[in-house]
């Protein structure tokens, strides 16, 4: 047998073991005593790309402590349905703002929108993105600027703006959904992956920056997530479902943790994968 | 194409699986979708009414979206796949309960209405469809019907009880019920035969809103249709509105059971055991609502203890007669059959009308028996009890439970059948429904 097939097959194996692992483990929603750690002041929370999946299932758990949400996405359809259902769902106050995100110049005025309308922000989570055509992309430099644009540069804007506003107010907290496939470029998937490994790498320094400003900034990094960007994916084990995610980035940004991986057993996996020698993972075919 | 098994576990189906998109591109999605498809919501049917063999099964569960929460009035607005379980992590902790709840809380208020489930409050509150002010429909032409007692009303009351077949259902608004407490105080009593329970049942009437017993099967003769009886109603002292029961459990079963496990020896043991745990006569408690209504959710997938081949639950309502002969002779036949039933619930209906053309409560006494499929043998003996039922001019075959009666049967206890039959949306089937109108091609 190969070499190559041998590490491949190694990886999914132990990524299937870590998997099942999770799953037979899995942790009720936000315990109460995550709960509890609540600020006695409903939290004045923006989010980007509101409609996603993933953020829905994190603003529900924001909505059930009673916080005021201002969310930003695309789909004017698609935001009233979302703003509807977590007025239902507790949140004191939801405003919303129609927005294509890759039009940064209306970052900055949307922003202060969001901070009027909530009098100040406390938590900024920015969750939307696409899952690039790889093949496509690797056609049209066009599209693949496109993607840069939507995954990595309309974030670079938008965590500028909120940095600069978080540390002159000393205080506040940015969460941005990265990717596992930001951890190392893939053949199958490098577009994706270089955006989102230029949010990691930025998010990073910026940590550094604000380090002592007292401002936290949270980099989380699902692993596989079965949300309408990956239904046309055949569902193996690896899937987490768009609940469970979500309310891990809850709890990530609720308890501050800097760097996590979603579920966590992917810290693993990719502690594994970012270690195969170069040599051997550009003939790995994944 | 992918398994999707209903609840009893008995058909080994296979099926097309999509997934519902946004509640407002239903319309082209519905359009788009070749015949024959079928909503289905979480599968909590014991039958076929949520299968579509061969066919397409059209996932609701993503349309979970609230719309509306009237907090003062008790209305409640949601798209049709929201749980009963995230309605009432929503609604319990403003002082608002279902009006009605089926025994489990995750079925889907889509599966509700088709359906027209009823609960332990049935002779207070009649069925879940009661309680629906309006609902939209959406026809696979794209026609949006707003359906209302008074708007539509024919497409209500088809749709209501409907079984999924007149349309998907986008979203529903329906009243809840005041509580002033997540607690019921209730009542356990043992009865040692059937003339106890009716006696009880009589008594209790008036002043409980929720009843229900588990009877034992295996009992004849004089103690025939001995078992307890539960009765209670909402704790009426305020207390902390929690949605959290006290103690959670956490309990599942991890694999299916292998048949063996289901021998006559367990099945007993496991009767005794829920009967002996009340010794006194009467035991009063206050207990959170989740035991109450909601005892099976906390194993999760107690179906698969039946084993690889299913099983099958029975439900009939069979009209008061003099001196309980009908029920009583059911349960003899069942008793002395052999066959090792489990579950036995036992319960009065009261006269409450549901406006659903094909709901099923009426006033009687109900009967629902879980029987593990023990093949042929099985089939015939309630086939001889659909015969009972008949004679006794009651009714057999609830569609929310039922995975094997004939068309002769069901077409003798739904005569309205044909009525319904022009409601139905010509792209939308089911098993349940060739099976039952004698039309499985
Ligand atoms: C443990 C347990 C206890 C139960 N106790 C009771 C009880 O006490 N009383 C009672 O009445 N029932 C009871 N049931 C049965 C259950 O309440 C019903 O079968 C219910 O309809 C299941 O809902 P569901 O969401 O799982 O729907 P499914 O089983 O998936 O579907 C049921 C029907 O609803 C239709 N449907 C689903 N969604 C839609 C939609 N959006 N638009 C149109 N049609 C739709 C389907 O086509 C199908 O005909 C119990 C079931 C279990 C497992
Ligand atoms: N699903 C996974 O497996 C996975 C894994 C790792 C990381 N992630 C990341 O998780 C985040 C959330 O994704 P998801 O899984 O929840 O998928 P999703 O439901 O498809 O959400 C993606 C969201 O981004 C929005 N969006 C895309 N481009 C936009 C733009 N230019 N302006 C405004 N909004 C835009 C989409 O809006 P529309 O609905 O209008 O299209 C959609 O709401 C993304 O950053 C994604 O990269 C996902």
């Amino acid at each position: 047998m190969k070499k190559t097939t041998l590490i491949a097959g190694a990886i999914s194996a132990l990524a299937a073991a870590l998997a099942f692992i999770a799953k037979s483990k899995q942790k009720p929603a936000a315990s109460e005593a995550v709960r509890a750690a609540r600020y006695r002041q409903p939290r004045r929370v923006l989010i980007a790309g509101a409609t996603s999946a993933i953020a829905q299932e994190a603003a529900k758990e924001f909505a059930a402590d009673g916080d005021k949400l201002f969310l930003i996405a695309r789909n004017a359809e698609k935001l009233q349905v979302v703003a509807d259902d977590l007025r239902v769902r507790g949140a004191a106050q939801v405003e919303t703002a129609v927005l294509d995100l890759t039009d940064t110049d209306r970052h900055a005025a949307t922003l202060d929108q969001a901070a009027e309308a909530l009098d100040g922000l406390d938590i900024a989570l920015i969750a939307h993105g696409t899952l690039s055509d790889q093949a496509a992309c690797q056609q049209s430099y066009a599209l693949t600027e496109q993607e840069m644009r939507t995954n990595f540069l309309s974030v670079v804007s938008l965590v500028t703006l909120l940095a600069n506003r978080f540390e002159a107010e000393r205080r506040g907290t940015i969460a941005v959904i990265s990717s596992v496939a930001g951890d190392r470029g893939r053949k199958s998937n490098y577009v994706y992956g270089a955006a989102k490994a230029g949010v990691t790498a930025f998010l990073s320094g910026v940590r550094g920056r604000l380090a002592d400003a007292g401002v936290t900034v949270i980099t989380i990094k699902p692993g596989m997530v079965d949300t309408p960007m990956t239904a046309h994916l055949e569902k193996g084990a690896l899937f987490a479902s768009a609940e469970s995610v979500g309310q891990g980035v809850y709890r990530a940004i609720i308890t501050g943790r800097e760097v996590v991986y979603l579920p966590r057993f992917w810290w693993v996996i990719m502690t594994v994968i970012r270690h195969v020698p170069e040599f051997i993972f550009k003939k790995l075919n994944f | 194409m992918k398994d999707f098994q209903s609840w009893g576990r008995y058909f080994n189906y296979r099926h097309e699986i999509r997934r519902m998109g946004w509640r407002f591109s239903a319309p082209a999605m519905l359009a788009d979708l070749p015949a024959s498809f079928l909503p289905v919501g979480l599968g909590r049917s014991y039958g076929d009414s949520c299968l579509n063999d061969g066919g397409i099964l059209l996932d609701m569960t993503p349309l979970n979206h609230f719309l509306a929460f009237d907090r003062e009035n008790g209305l409640l607005r949601c798209e049709a796949g929201v749980s009963l379980e995230e309605i009432l992590k929503i609604i319990v902790p403003h002082g608002w309960f279902l009006s009605v709840t089926p025994g489990t809380k995750f079925v889907t208020v889509g599966g509700a209405i088709a359906n027209d489930v009823h609960g332990k409050n049935h002779g207070h509150a009649g069925t879940f469809g009661m309680h629906v002010t309006r609902f939209e429909l959406l026809r696979s032409d794209g026609t949006r019907l707003l359906c209302s007692p008074t708007e539509n009303a024919d497409w209500f009351r088809a749709t209501i009880g409907g079984l999924g077949l007149t349309g998907v259902i986008l979203w529903a608004e329906f009243k809840l019920k005041k509580i002033e407490s997540p607690f019921i105080d209730e009542e356990i009593i043992k009865f040692r035969n059937l003339d106890e329970f009716f006696e009880i049942a009589r008594e209790s009437e008036a002043g409980y809103e929720h009843t229900v017993s588990w009877i034992d099967c295996f009992a004849h003769g004089d103690s025939l249709g001995k078992g307890v009886f539960l009765r209670g109603n909402n704790t009426a002292a305020p207390t902390t509105y929690s949605y959290q029961p006290p103690k959670p459990q956490r309990l599942a079963v991890p694999f299916t059971a292998p048949n063996f496990a289901l021998n006559n020896y367990t099945m007993r043991a496991f009767n005794v055991l829920y009967y002996e745990k009340n010794l006194r006569k009467i035991v009063r408690g206050t207990v959170h609502y989740e035991p109450f209504f909601y005892p099976l959710d906390a194993i999760g997938q107690w179906n698969r203890i039946y084993g690889n081949r299913g099983f099958m639950q029975y439900q009939c309502i069979v009209p008061y007669d003099d001196g309980f002969r009908a029920i009583r002779a059911i349960i003899h036949k069942i008793a002395t059959s052999g066959l090792t039933p489990f579950l036995n619930v036992l319960k009065t209906f009261g006269d409450k009308k549901s406006p659903g053309m094909l709901s099923f409560p009426r006033k009687g006494v109900t009967l629902a028996i879980d029987f593990p499929n023990q093949g042929q043998a099985t089939l015939d003996l309630l086939t001889e009890i659909d015969r009972m039922v008949l004679d006794s001019g009651g009714i057999a075959g609830y569609p929310a439970k039922d995975s094997r009666m004939s068309a002769e049967f069901f077409k003798a206890f739904f005569p309205q059948w044909e009525a319904f039959m022009e409601f139905i949306d010509p792209k939308i089937s089911s098993s349940f429904w060739r099976r039952v109108t004698g039309n499985s091609e």
